[in-house]
C-alpha cells in the first residue's frame, strides 16, 4: 500500500508540475506582454512600466516561472492588481463560501444518488426502477444553472423559503449562511446524484450476478442484506472512479452556480478578475482549483486501492 | 446477437427524433425563421406563448422560437466542431499509442489523460478568455481541447485489445506496417465505438457551450445562443417565465435526445451491456 501511495504521489507531483507550466504559459508567455493585456490599449507608458516592474517582467520566462511557482509553494500568491491585497487573503476569504458549498453539494449528491441507485438495482425492471432511471436521464440533461434559476423562481421568489442570492458572511451566524447555500447546493448536486445513481445501479447489477452473492443468499441472507453487505462494497469500485472525475465537473459547476446566486466564492472571484483583467488573480485561483481537483483524485485513488487490494499492484 | 429490448429501442427512437428535430430547426433557420430576430419591437415585448408568436417574445419583442432555431445553430456548430477537434487529434494519438505500446506517445497519452481531469473545459475557457477575450471560437477551442484526451483514451483502449487478435497478427506476418494496420484494420473496427463516444461528447459539448455562453465566455451578442438567452432571461423570470423556460427546455430536450440516441447505439453495438446502464 505504501509503495502504491508513493508511486501515485510521484505522478501527482508530475501532474501538478505540468499543469502549472501550462497555466503559466497561457497567462504569462503566450500573450507576449501581460502588463499590456491587463492595462489595455490606452495605458500610458509610465503605468505600463510600473506594472511591468511590479510583476517582475524584467526577467526571462524561466526565472519568472520559478519565482511564481516558488511563491505558490510558500503560500505567496502575489498581490491582486485591482484589490491591492494579497491574493492568498482573497482566496482564503472566498474559499469560506466555495468549500462549504462543494461539501454540501457532494453530501447531497450522495444522499440522493446512493439510495436511488440501490433501489433501482434492487427493484430492477419494476416501475420504480423505470421511474428512477427516467429521472436520472433528465438529471443528466439538465444544465445546472437553468435548474438553479427554476429553483430560485419557485422556492425563493415564489415560496420565499430561501434567499434568491447573496451570502451574509459567517460572522452573521451559521443558520442564515446555510440557508443561502441550500438552493445552490441542490442545483449542483442533482446532476451529480443522477450520474452517481446510474453508475451505482450498473455496478450493483454486475455484482449481483456473481457467485458470492448467490452464496450469501444460500446462507440465508435476504436479498437486501446480500446487496448491502456484499454487493455494495464491490460496486463501490466503479462508483469511486467516476466520482474523482465528477469532482472536477463539480468545481466547474460551482464556478457557474456562484454566478447565478451572486455568491462571493472563488468562482465569482475568477470572473470578476477576468472582467477586470487581473491576471495575477486568474492565474493563482485557476492553479488552486487544479490543485484541489488533483488532490481529490489522489485521495480517490488511495480509497480505491484500500477497497480493492488488486489495484495496489 | 440478442435484439434490444422493446422499451430501449423506443427510447432510442425518441432520442433520434429529438436530435433530428434540433438539427432540422438549425438547418431551416439558415433559410427561414418565423419572424426576423434583428431589431427591436417594443410593443410586442414579453408576449406570452400562443398567437402570432408560438413561443412568445423576449424583452426586446423578438420571437423566441426564431431565436431558439438560430441558437440551435450555435450550439450544434460549437459542439460539432469541438468533437471534430477531439477526434482529429485524439484518434491518431490513441492509434499511435496502441501501436507502440509502452512507447513515448503511449506514456504521453496516458499522462495527458490524467491531466485533463484537472482541466474541465470551463477552466480551459477561463484561461483562454482571460488572455484573448470571450468569443464562440474560444468556446470551441476549450471544449475541443478537453475532448482530445477523451478520444485518445477510448481509441487506445479499443485498439490495444484488437492488436492481440489473430487477424492483426496475420496482417503483421504479411508484412504490413503499424501505420497501415492501424488505418486498414483497427480504425474501421473501432469506428462504431468512436461514433458512440462522439455522441456522448456532442451532448456534453452542448451543455458546456450553454454554460460558457451563460457566464459570458461563449458566443457574444448579437449571435443568439441558448446560454445567453438564459442569462438575459434571469432577471425576467418572475415577470415572464416563458422567456427563461423555453431556452432551458431546448437544451434539456437536445441533450436528452443525444444521450438516448448514444445509449441506444451503444446497446446495439455491445449487446452485453443491454439494459445495464
Amino acid at each position: 500500500m505504501l509503495r502504491f501511495a508513493l508511486l501515485r504521489l510521484s505522478s501527482l507531483v508530475a501532474g501538478i508540475f505540468a499543469a502549472s507550466v501550462i497555466v503559466f504559459a497561457v497567462i504569462e508567455v503566450i500573450p507576449g506582454d501581460p502588463a499590456r493585456v491587463m492595462l489595455g490599449l490606452n495605458a500610458s507608458p509610465e503605468t505600463l512600466a510600473a506594472l511591468r516592474a511590479e510583476l517582475g517582467l524584467g526577467g526571462g520566462p524561466l526565472a519568472r516561472y520559478l519565482d511564481w511557482a516558488g511563491g505558490l509553494i510558500r503560500g505567496d500568491l502575489g498581490i491582486s492588481y485591482t484589490y491591492r491585497v494579497p491574493v492568498a487573503d482573497l482566496v482564503a476569504q472566498r474559499a469560506g463560501v466555495s468549500v462549504p458549498l462543494a461539501i454540501l453539494a457532494l453530501g447531497l449528491a450522495v444522499a440522493i444518488g446512493l439510495p436511488a441507485g440501490l433501489i433501482a438495482a434492487a427493484r430492477r425492471g419494476t416501475a420504480g426502477d423505470l421511474a428512477i432511471m427516467g429521472a436520472t436521464q433528465i438529471g443528466i440533461a439538465l444544465p445546472n444553472f437553468w435548474f438553479a434559476m427554476l429553483l430560485v423562481s419557485v422556492f425563493a421568489v415564489g415560496a420565499g423559503w430561501f434567499p434568491s442570492g447573496g451570502f451574509p458572511g459567517w460572522d452573521q451566524g451559521i443558520a442564515p449562511n446555510l440557508r443561502a447555500l441550500v438552493l445552490p447546493a441542490v442545483a449542483l448536486a442533482l446532476p451529480q446524484a443522477a450520474i452517481l445513481a446510474r453508475v451505482l445501479r450498473a455496478a450493483l447489477l454486475e455484482t449481483l450476478g456473481q457467485d458470492y452473492i448467490r452464496a450469501a443468499r444460500a446462507k440465508g441472507l435476504s436479498r437486501a442484506q446480500a446487496i448491502l453487505r456484499h454487493g455494495l462494497r464491490n460496486a463501490m469500485i466503479p462508483v469511486l472512479n467516476p466520482s474523482g472525475v465528477q469532482f472536477s465537473f463539480l468545481i466547474a459547476g460551482a464556478i457557474i452556480i456562484e454566478n447565478v446566486f451572486y455568491l462571493p466564492g472563488l468562482g465569482r472571484l475568477v470572473f470578476q478578475a477576468i472582467t477586470q483583467r487581473d491576471l495575477i488573480v486568474v492565474e493563482s485561483v485557476v492553479m488552486l482549483l487544479i490543485l484541489a481537483v488533483v488532490a481529490v483524485n489522489f485521495a480517490v485513488d488511495l480509497a480505491y486501492a484500500a477497497i480493492d487490494p488488486r489495484l495496489r499492484r | 446477437m440478442a435484439p434490444p429490448t422493446p422499451g430501449r429501442s423506443g427510447a432510442m427512437r425518441i432520442g433520434a427524433l429529438l436530435t433530428a428535430l434540433c438539427v432540422a430547426a438549425a438547418l431551416v433557420s439558415l433559410i427561414w425563421t418565423p419572424h426576423p430576430v434583428e431589431g427591436v419591437d417594443i410593443p410586442a415585448r414579453l408576449q406570452p406563448p400562443g398567437g402570432a408568436f408560438a413561443l412568445g417574445t423576449d424583452q426586446f419583442g423578438r420571437d423566441i422560437l426564431s431565436m431558439l432555431m438560430i441558437g440551435a445553430r450555435t450550439s450544434l456548430a460549437v459542439a460539432l466542431i469541438a468533437v471534430g477537434i477531439g477526434m482529429a487529434a485524439g484518434v491518431p494519438l490513441g492509434l499511435l499509442a496502441a501501436a507502440r505500446r509502452g512507447g513515448l506517445v503511449d506514456g504521453l497519452v496516458m499522462r495527458l489523460n490524467d491531466l485533463v481531469f484537472a482541466f474541465p473545459s470551463l477552466v480551459i475557457a477561463i484561461l483562454i478568455t482571460a488572455v484573448l477575450g470571450p468569443s464562440a471560437t474560444n468556446a470551441i477551442l476549450a471544449i475541443g481541447i478537453f475532448n482530445i484526451p477523451v478520444f485518445a483514451r477510448v481509441t487506445r483502449g479499443a485498439a490495444l485489445s484488437l492488436w492481440t487478435l489473430d487477424y492483426i497478427r496475420a496482417a503483421r506476418l504479411a508484412g504490413k506496417g503499424a501505420a497501415r494496420i492501424s488505418a486498414e484494420h483497427i480504425l474501421p473496427n473501432i469506428a462504431p465505438l468512436l461514433i458512440v463516444q462522439g455522441t456522448i461528447q456532442f451532448s456534453l459539448g452542448i451543455l458546456a457551450e450553454a454554460g460558457l455562453s451563460y457566464v459570458g465566455l461563449g458566443a457574444q451578442p448579437p449571435v443568439p445562443s441558448w446560454g445567453r438567452m438564459l442569462a438575459d432571461a434571469q432577471t425576467l423570470i418572475a415577470l415572464a417565465p416563458h422567456v427563461a423556460l423555453m431556452p432551458g427546455l431546448a437544451i434539456v430536450l437536445t441533450v436528452l435526445g443525444l444521450n438516448l440516441l448514444g445509449d441506444g447505439l451503444r446497446d446495439r453495438l455491445d449487446p452485453r451491456l443491454g439494459g445495464r446502464a
